[in-house]
């Protein structure tokens, strides 16, 4: 299967050990790797601009659709406003019944469920747009729904056979049934490939007996459906060998023996069930086998990437909400005789707030207008997208309450219970740290395989002059700091020119910075944490550049009464993330970094060994 | 004879600051926030809910203005209303467009549909005119129950309690008859999502004033809108005494 296949020029033995962490984080993901990308992501890390994706700005409504979304927001919203009562939830910890019930009327349960199956059947852009009110309002609300259908079953709808989707997926969309996604266990969390959980095939070859326990389950306690991943051996059809592999399954819990346990007591999102859930010789229906047998990895990870873009949509509206009533305090709020929005230091944070949540936002619809337009490997986007939004709505909703002071801490301004739900985005459906080693191994893998595809060319010069030649000068030119014609304009608006020089800079020197990489470290730059940190940081800085160009070109070109305010919002953010970029290429070149490298894995070491922090006290005692 | 006829307003959605335009002809709707009158989505409510009790098989739900007019009506169509009628209104005459001129086109299609009972918000929350209702009945010689808190059909004849300054009045009316929706009559229900996807396949007729022979001029013309004056900062006072002397000061006792 194509999990296992290793890429062309990378052959490398089976990690010897499972706790080769990095190998099978990259070969786990390379499922996605494809040929000739259209992705800009995958072409920056070749030093090279596909504008196809990015530019201009993907519009992929069409009138009736945008009609019908128009028509969805406001309901949705008077109910979040009027209905939901996100501080009951929280301190209940869980979402009020009468809520639910709305909700489930509401037909928030199947927005993605096509229309003869009893859903909404909307399009991921639409998904987006009323996932972005839910997020402004309620994240508790918005991991139950999440977990229900973003990743509970969305399994059934990516891989499901027709059977399987008449089934289930009728009552999965009334919300008659809860559904749950089971990856998680003690052992494994970003380690999913070493779980535990086993299905075995019982004696009369009709059902699989499931035996484990997962943990941190969302929806848990009240999901009737579950997405289950366990291992069972599977004979490899070359060697011929036993080799243990994943299979997805849809479990009900009315097969007999699913038990959970009881709701977790957590920092945020309390609203949201969180449960163990524990699988004793469940007998499972072999038409209930997700995908292939064997190809359970593959279902898993495709489910995360596919749900990916909803959680940057869901915060740019948390972003929107925690922002207003940052702006309104500044506005109000008097101290030393003028309104606090005058000082310079209020200022900064609230353009930043702003930035922050426009690069989300631009980068969450951009990500679903490429999806709906049928792009199939946006799995660096998205990737990217999560590790952006996540760390920037803790960000803002953190200066948030820094800008209302006293006010921001407590309870009845709301905006703690925001920042205590925010905390997790970081941490659950890939930690931003794993998420960043895959951008990096993602990018990385390309790029070896083009420069691979030009050594060949090597072997043979005089029959690939034309394309020898024109490596080589761009090659000369790149190290000289000299332009070697990559451009954006006729992509972008003139106004933002400036702008689109730094990007295509930052992408020549990109280029450049991970050619080095490849050469100085080969294949082991699976292992060079350090490096691959600072690669994908800088990868996350360019992609945001560039939506954030494409985003204001579009106003601009459309003469929105906002351009102009877009336009400095897109060069302040250029400029910045123009600065961060040169710094991790120049920190990448430096020996002082190497050196700073050799330092952190010692002071690592000392601490580890010692239990904590290793120096003495100051006082000797 | 078993319809009801529903108005539906789109206006400016209660929650927004409304600005008055430079030139103070009017007030800027301009990329505005709209959205369906508060009392008309209460008369919504009613006549759905007669419909449901089976004492009416059919809802229609009318809207007068431009295009946009048609997002509310499918707002009606959403909440249950069978039908829809837009009378196309559009630019100045939009702009002129008040009560009298919208009784006659709620008169004219109360006759056409055969209607037994018109349901109509007590007033609009853009222009408090509080007319339309009254204006309507009077035009088809029919009985009024404003202010209604409480609907309920007796037969041929409708039991409407109205809130009135001194309390609530109780009367009985005979249908055919122009209700006019206040506060607590009911509580709206959300448009869910499945019936806004059901909406989408309900009907919208589309017609001009002129098709019902209504002449839509307006004898009132707008000279000029103001903001409110700003208010001013009350005065703190110490005694009783001190409040006595200001008031006096003031003219006002």
């Amino acid at each position: 299967s194509r999990l296992l296949a290793a890429p062309r020029q990378q052959r490398h033995p089976l990690p010897k050990s499972p706790n080769d962490r990095c190998t099978l984080v990259w070969k786990a993901h390379s499922v996605f790797v494809l040929k000739e990308s259209q992705s800009f992501a995958v072409n920056m890390f070749k030093g090279q601009i596909n504008p196809s994706q990015v530019f201009p700005f993907p519009s992929v409504l069409n009138e009736e659709q945008t009609q019908f979304l128009q028509e969805l927001v406001p309901p949705i919203s008077k109910f979040f406003e009027e209905v939901n009562d996100p501080m009951k939830n929280d301190s209940l910890e869980k979402v009020e019944d009468s809520t639910m019930e709305g909700l489930k009327e509401m037909g928030a349960f199947g927005l993605q469920v096509p229309t003869d199956l009893g859903g909404v059947g909307l399009t991921n852009t639409q998904y987006a747009r009323l996932v972005e009110i839910v997020g402004k309002h309620d994240l508790g609300v918005g991991i139950t729904l999440g977990a229900h259908q973003s990743i509970g079953f969305k399994g059934i709808l990516l891989f499901g056979n027709s059977a399987q989707k008449e089934k289930y997926l009728p009552k999965l969309a009334s919300g008659e049934t809860l559904a749950a996604f089971c990856l998680t266990e003690p052992s494994s969390g970003s380690d999913a490939a070493s779980i535990r959980t086993t299905a075995t095939l019982s004696p009369c070859g009709k059902h699989y007996l499931l035996n484990g326990g997962k943990i941190w389950i969302s929806n848990g306690g009240l999901a009737e459906i579950f997405t289950v991943f366990a291992k069972m051996p599977i004979k490899d059809e070359k060697t011929g060998e036993m080799k243990d592999k994943i299979t997805a399954f849809i479990v009900e819990r009315s097969f007999g023996g699913v038990t959970h346990g009881p709701p977790e007591q957590k920092m945020g999102i309390k609203a949201s069930n969180t449960a163990e859930v524990y699988f004793d010789n469940v007998p499972v229906p072999v038409e209930n086998v997700l995908g292939e047998v064997g190809g359970g990895f593959k279902v898993a990870m495709s489910i995360l990437n596919n749900g990916r873009f909803g959680m940057a949509a869901a915060l740019s509206g948390t972003m929107k909400g925690v922002i207003s009533q940052a702006v309104d305090h500044a506005a109000n709020r008097v101290q030393f005789g003028s309104k606090i929005h005058t000082y310079g230091v209020i200022q900064e944070k609230l353009a930043r707030m702003a930035m922050l949540q426009y690069v989300t936002e631009s980068m969450a619809y951009m990500i679903s207008g490429n999806m709906d337009s049928g792009s199939k490997d946006y799995h660096i986007e998205a990737a990217i997208s999560k590790i952006f939004a996540s760390e920037a709505a803790w960000e803002v909703a953190d200066e948030c309450i820094q800008v209302m002071g006293g006010m921001g801490f407590m309870k009845g301004s709301g905006v703690e219970r925001v920042m205590r739900d925010l905390r997790i985005f970081r941490i659950f459906e890939g930690t931003n740290d794993i998420l960043r080693l895959f951008v990096a191994l993602n990018g990385f893998q390309d790029a070896g395989k083009h420069l691979k595809s030009l050594q060949k060319a090597m072997k043979n010069p005089l029959g690939n002059a034309g394309l020898l030649a024109g490596e080589v000068t761009k090659r000369v030119r790149r190290r000289a700091g000299l332009s070697t014609g990559l451009t954006l304009q006729g992509s972008i608006h003139p106004e933002l020119s400036y702008s689109g020089d730094l990007a295509v800079n930052a992408i020549e020197h990109f280029g450049v910075t991970i050619e080095n990489m490849l050469f100085k470290h080969g294949k082991n730059i699976l292992h060079e944490q350090f490096v691959l940190k600072r690669v994908a940081d800088s990868a996350i800085d360019l992609y945001a550049m560039i939506v954030v160009l494409s985003r204001a070109s579009r106003s601009l070109s459309q003469g929105h009464a906002s351009a102009q305010h877009e336009k400095i919002l897109c060069e302040t953010w250029c400029v910045e993330a123009n600065d961060r970029i040169m710094k991790n290429v120049r920190d990448l070149k430096s020996n002082s970094t190497t050196q700073i490298f050799k330092n952190i894995k010692a002071i690592s070491a000392a601490m580890v060994e010692n239990g904590g922090t290793v120096s003495p006290h100051p006082l000797g005692f | 004879m078993s319809r009801v006829l529903v108005g539906v307003k789109r206006v400016i959605d209660y929650a927004v600051k409304v600005r008055v335009k430079p030139d103070h002809s009017g007030v800027v709707t301009d990329g505005v926030k709209h959205s369906m009158n508060p009392f008309c989505e209460i008369a919504v409510e009613e006549a759905v809910k007669l419909k449901e009790k089976k004492l009416f098989k059919e809802v229609v739900a009318v809207s007068c203005g431009p295009a946009q007019a048609t997002e509310t009506i499918r707002t009606a169509l959403a909440m249950g209303c069978d039908r829809g009628i837009h009378v196309e209104v559009t630019g100045k005459d939009y702009e002129s467009l008040g009560p009298l001129q919208v009784s006659k086109i709620f008169a004219a299609l109360a006759k056409k549909e055969e209607a037994s009972l018109v349901i109509l918000g007590k007033q609009a929350i853009d222009d408090d005119c509080n007319q339309t209702g009254q204006m309507t009945a009077a035009l088809l010689d029919w009985p009024q129950g404003t202010f209604a808190s409480e609907v309920e059909i007796e037969g041929d004849k409708v039991k409407v309690v109205r809130e009135i300054d001194g309390g609530l009045e109780t009367i009985k009316i005979n249908m055919p008859a122009v209700v006019t929706a206040d506060l607590r009559l009911n509580t709206p229900r959300y448009a869910t999502l499945p019936n806004i996807m059901k909406a989408k396949k309900k009907k919208i007729a589309n017609m001009k004033p002129a098709d019902l022979g209504v002449d839509i001029v307006s004898r009132l013309e707008v000279l000029r809108v103001d903001e409110p004056p700003t208010r001013l900062a009350g005065v703190k006072v110490e005694t009783v005494d001190d409040l006595v002397a200001k008031l006096k000061e003031s003219g006002t006792i």
